[in-house]
C-alpha cells in the first residue's frame, strides 16, 4: 500500500478550514489525554481543571484576558510576518526589548514625568521603537544578504533574553529587591488604566484595537495588497514594481514594533517591573496562535483568547493536581503537528494505491 | 596558572562542543538529503531526558544511550513523516517538535530534578594521555567525546567516498534526478532524517549524562538552534562542522575562564556571544556563491513528488 | 526489425483537471526510431513517463518484448533496459559527468570504483564519436554537452528502448544535425528509439515511423516514408494550419529602446551578458535568437530593471535605472517574462487581482493606497476575461489552477491590454502552448507592432522568430555575434551563428 495524493482544484471553504482546526484540536486534546494518563491522572479532571476557571468565574475570565493581551499582540507581530512568508520567530525577543525600553523610559529616562497623557503615548513609541529595531535586524539581514531569517530571529531572542537579564540582575536591580533580580516598581504616571480589581488594564483593549487595525492593515490598503502579492510569489512582487527588499524590511519592522508595544503592555498594564523570564514563551507561542487563526487577525483574537484561557489554566493544574505546566509546551507541539496535517487533508485528496 | 585556565578552556570547549558535534553531524546527513529539520532542540532535550532517567532507573549508561539515540529517532521518525509522506511545512513541523520536546521532557522530567543518576567519566587513553598539554585536553575526555572525534571522520568519508553517500547527496540536490536513476527518494530522506535524530538524541544524552551530570528542564538551553546555524556555516561539511562546534563550544565556556582572570564581562554579556557570534557567521556564511560551490542541498526543505512538480 | 520491443495498450491517465491520455496504443520495434508527435500538452510526455515508471497510468497494459510488465518505479524501467532523457535532464549540478554516469548503477559496491566508470565513458564516447569531458562539473557546461551526458549514460547501460524527450529544444541546427547522427548509430547497433517532439521537420528526418497524439488520443500512425508535412500538420492540429502569421510590414520610426554596452552578471557571478549593444525602434520587432543559456534571462531579466548592471539603457530617450522596475513601468514597458509561473502569476490568487498586480504601479490606474478593496477589482477584470478570451469558470478561479495559454492570456492582458506598452520584451512567449493560444499571441504581438510598440522577442524557435521579426541579432556566448534576416533562406547562417561561427 502507498499513499498518494492528489491536488483538490478548489480552495476549501471557510467552513471546512474551521471545522478542520476544531478537528485539529480534538484530536490534540485526545493525545494530550493519553500523555496525561501516562502520569496517571485523569484526563477529564485536568481539562475540567484547565478551563473551568479561566472560562467559568469571573475573576479567571479577567486573567485569561490578561494572559491574552501578550499573546496578541506577538501573534499580530509574527502574523503580519507570515503574511509574506517571512519565518519570524523573533515575537519573543521583541516583546522582551520592547518591554526593556518601556521601563527603560519608565524608570531611567524620563523619571519626573508625571502627566500619564503624555508619558503613557512616550512609553508605548519607545517600546514600539525598541521592537521594531529588533525586528529590523533580522529584515535588513534577509533582504540584503539573504540570511535566514528563522535562526537571526531566534538568535536574537536569545541576546534580548540574556540582556534583560544582565539588567535585572546588575545595574537595573531596584532598591529593595531584597537581593531579588527585580527592577524598580514604575512610577504612578507610567501605568495603564486599571479597571476593577483584576487587572483588567487598558493594554487589553489596545491589543484588541491592534487587532483591528492589522485587519485594516492587511485587506484593505495597498500594503495589505503587496504584502499578499509578495507573499505569494517574491519574484512577482519584484516584477510588479514592489520594492521587495523594503518590503521584507518594512513587514519585519512592523511585527517588532507591534511585539514591542506588547512588551511594553506587559511592564505599564501588568507587571510594572522588569524581571528575568517575565515570559513564559508568549511569542513562541505566538506562532502557533497565528498558524490557528489562518492568519487572520480577528480570528487571532479568539485563539489568543483560548491560549489565554490555556495558561492561566495550566497554573491551576500545577497549583491544585501538580501537573507540571510544561504540559501546555506539549499541547502546543500535539496542535501543531494536527493542524499541518490537516492543512494536507485539506488541500489534497488523499488516496491508498495497491502497489 | 595562566596554563591551567587555557587547558581547562579548551577542554572545556571540547566537552561544551560535543552535543554541538553530534547534533550538527545529524542535521547535516538530514539536511543532505533535503530534510530540514529545526526541531533539534526539541530531540535533544527528549535525549537528555530519556537518557538521564533510564541511567537514573537502570543505572545502565549504555542502556541509557541507546535509549536516547532511540528517542531521539522516533520524534525524528515524526517529522520524516509529516515533511516527506504529508509533505508539510518542514519549518513548522521543526518547530512544534521543540514544543513536544520541551513540553514532554519537562513534563515527565519533573520528578526526576535534583536527582542523581550514574553519568560518565574521564578516560585517559595510554600514552597519547601522556603527552604534555595536547594530552590532558585532548585524550583524558569521556567517551563519548572521542566517539565524536571518530564520527567526524566516518561521515566524511561516508559522504564523499561511498555510492550510498554518492546517493544521499544526489537525493538532497537533485532529487528527479536520483528518482530517474532508480534511487529511492522517500526511503533515502527518511533513512537520513531518523538518522540525523539519532545524534540528536545522542547530543542531548551527553548533556544530561556526561557535561552536565542531572536533569534540569531546558537544560539544553537553545544548543539545538545554535547547532541548525552550524550547520549553515559549516557548508553541510563535517569536517567544518567539527571546528564549528568545538569553536561554538569554546565561546560558552569562556566566560568562566573569564570570570577566574576577572576579566569585567558579566556573565549574562558572556552568554550572548554564542547567539551573536552566530548570527556574524551566518552574515558570511549565508552567500549564495557559497553555498553553490559546495554543493548545498538545493531541494533543501522541499517536498519530493514523483507526479506533481513545481 | 519486425520484433516488437515496446507494446503500450489502451493506456489511460487522468489527471484533475484533464485526460492527458485517452485509451493509447503504441509500439515499438527493434532497431527503430518511432517519432511520437503532436502540440504541447497533446500527452505525449506523460505517455512516455508512464513507461519510464515516473507516472502510474490509469489502466491499459506495458508488454516489454511480447511480456506484460508492472513498471512502478524508474528502478523497473531501467531494469527493463528503458532510457529516457527528460526535456529537465535528470543530473546532479555539484557532481561531475563520471559521477552523474555513475549515480544509480547496480554493481558499484560499497564504495564505486570511478575510474573503471570513467575508463568506460571515455570508451563509449569515443566509438560514438559524443565528445564529453567526464571530469568536468555539470553545472558549468553548456546544454549540449549536458545532453551528451545523458545520452552517454544511456549508453553505459546499454538501453535498448531510449525515449528522448524534445531533444532538439536546446540545441543549435548543427548540433541537432550531430545527434541524429548519434541517433542513428545507436540504432544500428540495435538499440529502439522513441523521439518525442512537435517539430515536423526533424521528426520527417529522422524518423521510420511517427505517431500523431492530440488531446491524448491517437490520431494515427504512418510510415515516414509514406507522409509529408501538411498531412502530419493536419494530424497533429486537426484542421489546416496557417503556419505563417499576417505579418504587417515593418513601419520602423523613432527609436524606443537602446541599449548601449550592457554587461550582466548571472547568478554564479560570472559575466553572462558580455558588452551588448542594440537598438529597437517603434513598429519594429527585433527577434533575438540564440540557444538557450548565452545569456538570454539575464539579458531580459536586465532590461526590466530586475537584475543589475553595468551600461546604459534608454526608453524613449531617457537613461532608466538599472535594477528599479518601477522605472520601466512608468516608462510603458512591459515585460512577458520565460517562466510566467514563477515570475509573473501569484499562483494562490485569484484571476482578477492577478489581473491588477501593477495597480499600485502602472500609470494608468489610480487607486486610492489608504483604502483599497481588492474585491472590487472583480468586475473591471471582467472585460479582460473577454477581450482575451480567458476561459476560466470565475475570475476568483486561482491562478494556479489555468492552463498554460490561459495563463499566458492573463499576462498578455495585463501588460498589454491596460496601457499600450511602448516597448514589449517578450521572452519565449510562446512556450508550452498549444497551436491555438500560440496564434492568440502572436496576433497579440502583431496588433501591438501595428499600432506603434517596440518589441523585443528572445526567442529559442527559430521560426517563431521568422515569423514574427523584422530583424534578427543571434545571441551568442552573452555576445550578440551577428544579425541577419527573418526567413528560411538565412537559417544556415543563423544557426552557424547560433553555435558561435561569425559570419
Amino acid at each position: 500500500m502507498k499513499i498518494r495524493f492528489e491536488k483538490r482544484e478548489k480552495k476549501p471553504s471557510k467552513l471546512l478550514i474551521f471545522l478542520a482546526s476544531l478537528l485539529s484540536v480534538l484530536i490534540a486534546l485526545v493525545f494530550l489525554g493519553f500523555i496525561i494518563l501516562s502520569l496517571g491522572d485523569n484526563p477529564l479532571t485536568a481539562y475540567w481543571q484547565l478551563v473551568s476557571w479561566g472560562l467559568g468565574t469571573v475573576p479567571g475570565l479577567i486573567q485569561s484576558l490578561v494572559s491574552m493581551m501578550p499573546l496578541l499582540f506577538t501573534s499580530l507581530g509574527v502574523l503580519i510576518a507570515f503574511k509574506m512568508k517571512l519565518w519570524n520567530i523573533g515575537a519573543e525577543g521583541q516583546f522582551q526589548m520592547g518591554a526593556f525600553a518601556a521601563t527603560w523610559g519608565a524608570l531611567y529616562l524620563f523619571p519626573h514625568l508625571t502627566n500619564p497623557w503624555f508619558f503613557i503615548p512616550l512609553l508605548m513609541m519607545l517600546g514600539m521603537v525598541a521592537g521594531a529595531f529588533w525586528g529590523f535586524l533580522p529584515g535588513v539581514m534577509r533582504a540584503y544578504l539573504g540570511v535566514n531569517e528563522i535562526l537571526s530571529t531566534l538568535m536574537l531572542n536569545y541576546v534580548a533574553i540574556y540582556w534583560v537579564n544582565y539588567l535585572t540582575y546588575g545595574p537595573w536591580k531596584g532598591p529593595h529587591s531584597y537581593n531579588f533580580p527585580v527592577t524598580a516598581q514604575f512610577p504612578q504616571s507610567a501605568i495603564f488604566p486599571q479597571y476593577g480589581v483584576g487587572g483588567l488594564n487598558l493594554g487589553i483593549f489596545i491589543s484588541i484595537g491592534m487587532a483591528f487595525f492589522v485587519l485594516y492593515l492587511v485587506r484593505y490598503t495597498k500594503f495589505g495588497f503587496h504584502l499578499n502579492i509578495a507573499g505569494d510569489n517574491l519574484r512577482v512582487g519584484e516584477y510588479a514594481g514592489i520594492n521587495v527588499k523594503k518590503m521584507i524590511i518594512l513587514v519585519m519592522v512592523m511585527g517588532g514594533a507591534i511585539s514591542g508595544l506588547g512588551g511594553m503592555a506587559e511592564m505599564s498594564g501588568v507587571l510594572f517591573r522588569l524581571q528575568p523570564n517575565f515570559s513564559p514563551g508568549y511569542g513562541y507561542t505566538a506562532v502557533i496562535i497565528a498558524w490557528l487563526a489562518r492568519l487572520d487577525p480577528i480570528a487571532t483574537i479568539i485563539v489568543s483568547f483560548f491560549f489565554g484561557v490555556l495558561l492561566v489554566g495550566s497554573q491551576q493544574l500545577q497549583l491544585f493536581m501538580q501537573i507540571p505546566s510544561s504540559l501546555v509546551n506539549a499541547f502546543n507541539g500535539i496542535l501543531l503537528f494536527s493542524l499541518l496535517a490537516s492543512e494536507i487533508f485539506l488541500h489534497y485528496k488523499i488516496k491508498w494505491v495497491r502497489s | 596558572m595562566n596554563q591551567d585556565i587555557i587547558t581547562s578552556t579548551l577542554s572545556g570547549a571540547l566537552r561544551s562542543g560535543t552535543p554541538l558535534l553530534f547534533a550538527t553531524l545529524g542535521e547535516i546527513l538530514a539536511e543532505r538529503s533535503g530534510v530540514l529539520n529545526l526541531g533539534l532542540e526539541g530531540m535533544m532535550l527528549m535525549g537528555a531526558f530519556t537518557g538521564f532517567s533510564v541511567s537514573y532507573i537502570t543505572g545502565n549508561l549504555w542502556l541509557a544511550v541507546m535509549a536516547a539515540i532511540l528517542v531521539g529517532g522516533l520524534m525524528a521518525s515524526l517529522h520524516a513523516f509529516m515533511s516527506i509522506t504529508l509533505r508539510v511545512n518542514q519549518v513548522v513541523s521543526g518547530l512544534a517538535l521543540v514544543f513536544l520536546g520541551e513540553g514532554l521532557s519537562g513534563f515527565w522530567g519533573h520528578g526526576f530534578v535534583g536527582m542523581q543518576a550514574e553519568s560518565f567519566n574521564n578516560i585517559k587513553i595510554p600514552f597519547l594521555g601522556d603527552i604534555p598539554y595536547v594530552g590532558t585536553i585532548v585524550f583524558d575526555r569521556d567517551i563519548l567525546v572521542y566517539i565524536g572525534y571518530i564520527a567526524v571522520p566516518v561521515i566524511w568519508w561516508f559522504l564523499y567516498k561511498t555510492t550510498a553517500g554518492m546517493n544521499l547527496r544526489a537525493v538532497g540536490e537533485s532529487p528527479d534526478a536520483a528518482d530517474a536513476r532508480g534511487i529511492n527518494v522517500v526511503l533515502t530522506r527518511y533513512i537520513y532524517t531518523i538518522i540525523g535524530g539519532f545524534f540528536s538524541g545522542l547530543a542531548g544524552a551527553y548533556i544530561s549524562l556526561a557535561y552536565t551530570p542531572m536533569w534540569v528542564q531546558d537544560m539544553t538551553a537553545g544548543r539545538g538552534w545554535i547547532a541548525v546555524a552550524l550547520v549553515i556555516f559549516a557548508i553541510w561539511d563535517p569536517v567544518i562542522a567539527l571546528i564549528g562546534a568545538y569553536a561554538f563550544g569554546g565561546i560558552s565556556v569562556l566566560q568562566f575562564s573569564f570570570q577566574i582572570i576577572q576579566v569585567p564581562i558579566p556573565v549574562n554579556i558572556m552568554n550572548m556571544f554564542p547567539y551573536l557570534f552566530t548570527i556574524f557567521v551566518m552574515l558570511f556564511a549565508s552567500s549564495n556563491k557559497i553555498k553553490k560551490r559546495f554543493g548545498a542541498p538545493s531541494a533543501l526543505g522541499i517536498p519530493y513528488s514523483r507526479e506533481e512538480k513545481t | 526489425m519486425n520484433e516488437t520491443v515496446l507494446e503500450l495498450t489502451k493506456i489511460v491517465k487522468r489527471f484533475p483537471s484533464l485526460t492527458a491520455n485517452d485509451n493509447v496504443d503504441f509500439d515499438l520495434k527493434k532497431g527503430e526510431v518511432h517519432a511520437l508527435l503532436g502540440e504541447n500538452g497533446a500527452g505525449k510526455s506523460t505517455l512516455m513517463n508512464i513507461v519510464y515508471g515516473i507516472y502510474k497510468a490509469d489502466s491499459g497494459d506495458v508488454k516489454i518484448n511480447g511480456k506484460k510488465v508492472e513498471i512502478s518505479s524508474p528502478r523497473k524501467a531501467i531494469e527493463y533496459g528503458i532510457g529516457m532523457i527528460q526535456q529537465h535532464f535528470s543530473l546532479v549540478p555539484s557532481f561531475d559527468v563520471t559521477q552523474n554516469v555513475a549515480l544509480g548503477l547496480k554493481d558499484l559496491g560499497i564504495i564505486p570504483d570511478l575510474s573503471k566508470v570513467k575508463k568506460q565513458i571515455i570508451e563509449i564516447s569515443k566509438k560514438y564519436k559524443i565528445s564529453v569531458d567526464p571530469d568536468a562539473k555539470i553545472w558549468q557546461i553548456s546544454a549540449g554537452e549536458q545532453q551528451r551526458v545523458e545520452i552517454i549514460k544511456l549508453l553505459y547501460v546499454k538501453s535498448q528502448i531510449m525515449i528522448l524527450d524534445e531533444p532538439t529544444a536546446i540545441l543549435t541546427p548543427q548540433e541537432a544535425e550531430g545527434l541524429f547522427e548519434t541517433i542513428r548509430e545507436m540504432t544500428k547497433n540495435g538499440a529502439s528509439v522513441i523521439f518525442i517532439s512537435h517539430k515536423l521537420k526533424e521528426v520527417l528526418e529522422i524518423s521510420d515511423r511517427i505517431t500523431v497524439l492530440r488531446h491524448g488520443k491517437v490520431i494515427g500512425s504512418v510510415k515516414t516514408s509514406e507522409t509529408d508535412e501538411n498531412e502530419l500538420a493536419k494530424m497533429m492540429v486537426g484542421r489546416e494550419v496557417v503556419i505563417k502569421i499576417e505579418k504587417p510590414p515593418s513601419k520602423a520610426s523613432g527609436e524606443i529602446l537602446k541599449v548601449d554596452d550592457l554587461h550582466v552578471m548571472n547568478d554564479k557571478g560570472l559575466e553572462a551578458v558580455k558588452g551588448v549593444s542594440f537598438d529597437v525602434r517603434s513598429g519594429e520587432v527585433l527577434g533575438i535568437a540564440g540557444v538557450e543559456g548565452n545569456g538570454q534571462k539575464e539579458l531580459s531579466e536586465a532590461l526590466y530593471g530586475m537584475r543589475n548592471y553595468r551600461g546604459t539603457v534608454t526608453v524613449e530617450g531617457i537613461r532608466v535605472k538599472p535594477g528599479n522596475v518601477m522605472d520601466r513601468i512608468k516608462h510603458h514597458v512591459a515585460y512577458i517574462p520565460q517562466d510566467r509561473k514563477a515570475d509573473a502569476l501569484c499562483g494562490g490568487l485569484p484571476i482578477y487581482q492577478n489581473l491588477f498586480i501593477k495597480a499600485f504601479s502602472s500609470p494608468s490606474m489610480r487607486f486610492n493606497p489608504y483604502f483599497f478593496v481588492p474585491e472590487r477589482l472583480r468586475s473591471p477584470s471582467l472585460k479582460f476575461i473577454k477581450d482575451y478570451s480567458i476561459s476560466a469558470s470565475s475570475v476568483d478561479l486561482e491562478a494556479k489552477f489555468l492552463s498554460g495559454g490561459n495563463m499566458q492570456k492573463v499576462v498578455l492582458a495585463r501588460e498589454i491590454g491596460n496601457n499600450s506598452p511602448k516597448l514589449i520584451i517578450a521572452v519565449h512567449p510562446t512556450r508550452g502552448l498549444d497551436v491555438g493560444a500560440e496564434e492568440f499571441v502572436y496576433n497579440v504581438l502583431m496588433d501591438q507592432k501595428a499600432r506603434g510598440a517596440a518589441i523585443l522577442l528572445i526567442a529559442g524557435d527559430l521560426f517563431e522568430i521568422f515569423n514574427l521579426s523584422d530583424r534578427v541579432a543571434v545571441l551568442y556566448e552573452g555576445q550578440i555575434i551577428g544579425y541577419s534576416q527573418p526567413d528560411e533562406s538565412h537559417l544556415e547562417e543563423i544557426g552557424l551563428m547560433m553555435a558561435g561561427v561569425k559570419k
